[in-house]
């Protein structure tokens, strides 16, 4: 396994968002965890990038290393574990490509960076077209390209994404799924929070679903898929 | 119109000092939203390293190398030097205070000023020194204007440093990442940016400025005095705020503005008046732009 989880529990002052959550990812997979608002879905990724911190007792690794023994820029520049935040966090005083060039600050592989920029504008045009242009006058869309695109160049060997379909008309979703599937057929590894559960439990290989800060169900996406209980609660069917 | 011509130049050189002290008030504050109230003592710790630095050096090289190599020498190793000042006041004065009320940091801001006024007095004692002159003073009249040589290598100088920070900020990784930090502080470390490398890096460019500010300053008014910070390092405070939220623009354009308003003033009105008006007219001005020149309307992050 690439990432394990294990334990994990995050307290917001001293009250508790994820009560000992334990799941894990394969190298090269795509997993999701579904959840309804407010279950822990982002508060799960944020303690992976370290931006909050987890309670004694919890335990992340990566490749068989201790996550939890370094600060946010070294989870990123040390393992490879790129996080697309909620709310996308670009940086709308800076241009696109100041965008992406920011995201390599601790790559020293100056002409992979080149490449993998390129690679960036090749998938995402509009990016491209824009690229001296502030961030903040992006839509919302392009600002979500950006962000992933940032992702990609900080040097992902995990892309941890947080809601990445949020706002995006139906269309431009689907071009963002495709996206991802081809930055995972780049050897990327996937894992996905989602609140569209049908749309990313279509494009998963695996899910869990966390409901109140625990995880109450596994199993592969298409299984849960036909769970009648994920279809009630989370395909509104 | 001489005297105006001559005015022009006395507030340009004033204009100088402030722009360049201020723009290391702003850079905090826009960083790491913090107003660094030791940063006028920073700018005293820096004139006497320079005035160190200047007396060894002509001690040292005086016939052997011309006065401007000498000059640039001071210039370089005092900014070095005093740089590392600026680091160690962000790594032991302020890192520990993240996250702490904003209070807290302003409390450490103006103790760390009081240390540095009362460590300089106890190591140097109550002497004044004088700041020797590393140019030799020549005066020209072109059409009934005057000024030195100083004067416009002050000028001169000045501008340099800040179109090289300009640059600096716009064009190199860790300029990127300081304004990324000035629009989400929150969102840097997911670039793989360390904050613990963008705040020192930050601290030291101010006080580097601060320092060279010191030395130019050490050359137009040459006595030196523990407490020289305090009210340059308010009006470079007032500079910074007129400005607008971390824009380095703005506070060196706001310096200079506060260097005008204080000569210009003085010229027409007595000089005991000088900072009631000049201070007035800049309340004014924030009645009616109260962000400054080219303060940001939005930011993320309230602070770090
Ligand atoms: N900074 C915070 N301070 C206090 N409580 C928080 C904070 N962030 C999240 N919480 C709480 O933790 C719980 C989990 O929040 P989280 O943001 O992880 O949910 P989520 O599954 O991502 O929801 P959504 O789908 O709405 O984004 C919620 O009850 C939320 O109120
Ligand atoms: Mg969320």
């Amino acid at each position: 396994m690439q990432l394990v989880v294990e334990n994990l529990s995050v307290s917001y002052d001293k009250i508790r968002a994820l009560h000992g959550i334990s799941f894990s990812v394969e190298e090269g997979e795509i997993v999701t965890i579904i959840g309804a608002n407010g279950a822990g879905k982002s508060t799960t990724l944020r303690a992976i990038s370290r931006m909050v911190p987890a309670d004694p007792g919890s335990k992340i690794e990566f490749m068989g290393q201790n996550v939890l023994k370094y600060n946010t820029d070294r989870v990123v520049s040390k393992f490879g574990i790129s996080h697309v935040p909620e709310g996308r966090m670009i940086f709308g005083n800076l241009t696109v490509t100041e965008n992406l060039t920011l995201a390599a600050f601790a790559r020293k592989d100056s002409a992979a960076v080149a490449a993998d920029m390129k690679w960036v504008f090749d998938l995402f045009t509009r990016l491209e077209e824009r690229k001296n242009q502030l961030a903040g006058t992006l839509s919302g869309g392009e600002q979500q390209m950006l962000a992933v695109g940032r992702a990609y160049v900080s040097g992902r060997k995990i892309m941890i994404l947080d809601e990445p379909s949020m706002g995006l008309a139906p269309l431009l979703m689907l071009d963002m799924f495709d996206a991802l599937k081809e930055i995972n057929r780049q050897g990327t590894t996937i894992l996905l929070v989602e609140q569209n559960a049908r749309l990313a439990l279509k494009f998963a290989q695996r899910g869990y679903v966390l409901e109140h800060g625990k995880l109450i169900l596994e199993g592969e996406a298409d299984s849960l898929l036909d769970n009648p209980e994920v279809k009630k609660a989370y395909l509104g069917a | 119109m001489e005297y105006f011509l001559q005015n022009l130049i006395n507030a340009l050189q004033w204009g100088s000092f402030y722009a360049v002290i201020s723009i290391g008030y702003s850079m905090v504050y826009g960083v790491l939203m913090l107003f660094n109230f030791a940063h006028g003592d920073i700018f005293m710790v820096g004139t006497y390293i320079g005035f160190g630095i200047a007396t060894l050096f002509l001690a040292l090289f005086m016939p052997i190398l011309p006065g401007w190599v000498i000059f640039i020498m001071v210039i370089i190793v005092t900014m070095f030097l005093a740089s590392f000042v600026g680091v160690m006041v962000e790594v032991i004065g302020y890192r520990p205070l993240r996250g702490a009320p904003r209070a807290s940091a302003a409390i450490t801001g103006l103790m760390i000023g009081i240390i540095f006024e009362t460590g300089n007095l106890i190591l140097l004692g109550a002497q004044r020194f004088s700041f020797p002159a590393l140019i030799e003073s020549v005066s020209y009249n072109v059409g009934g204007v005057y000024f030195t040589n100083v004067k416009v290598l002050i000028i001169v100088v000045s501008l340099v440093l800040m179109a090289a920070l300009h640059t600096f900020i716009q064009k190199t990784k860790w300029g990127m990442a300081m304004r990324a930090m000035s629009y989400d502080f929150k969102a840097v470390p997911l670039m793989g940016v360390s904050i613990n490398i963008i705040a020192p890096l930050t601290f030291a460019i101010g006080a580097g400025l601060a320092s060279v500010a010191g030395i130019l300053y050490g050359q137009a008014y040459p006595v030196l005095d523990p407490y020289m910070g305090i009210l340059v390092g308010w009006k470079a405070f007032v500079a910074a705020i007129l400005g607008g939220r971390g824009s380095i623009m703005g506070a060196a354009l706001a310096g200079y503005l506060l260097g005008f308003i204080e000569i210009f003033v003085a010229m027409v009105f007595p000089s005991t008046f000088r900072d009631l008006i000049a201070y007035s007219i800049i309340l004014i001005i924030l009645t009616f732009r109260p962000r400054g020149f080219f303060g940001m309307a939005h930011s993320t992050q309230l602070r770090l």
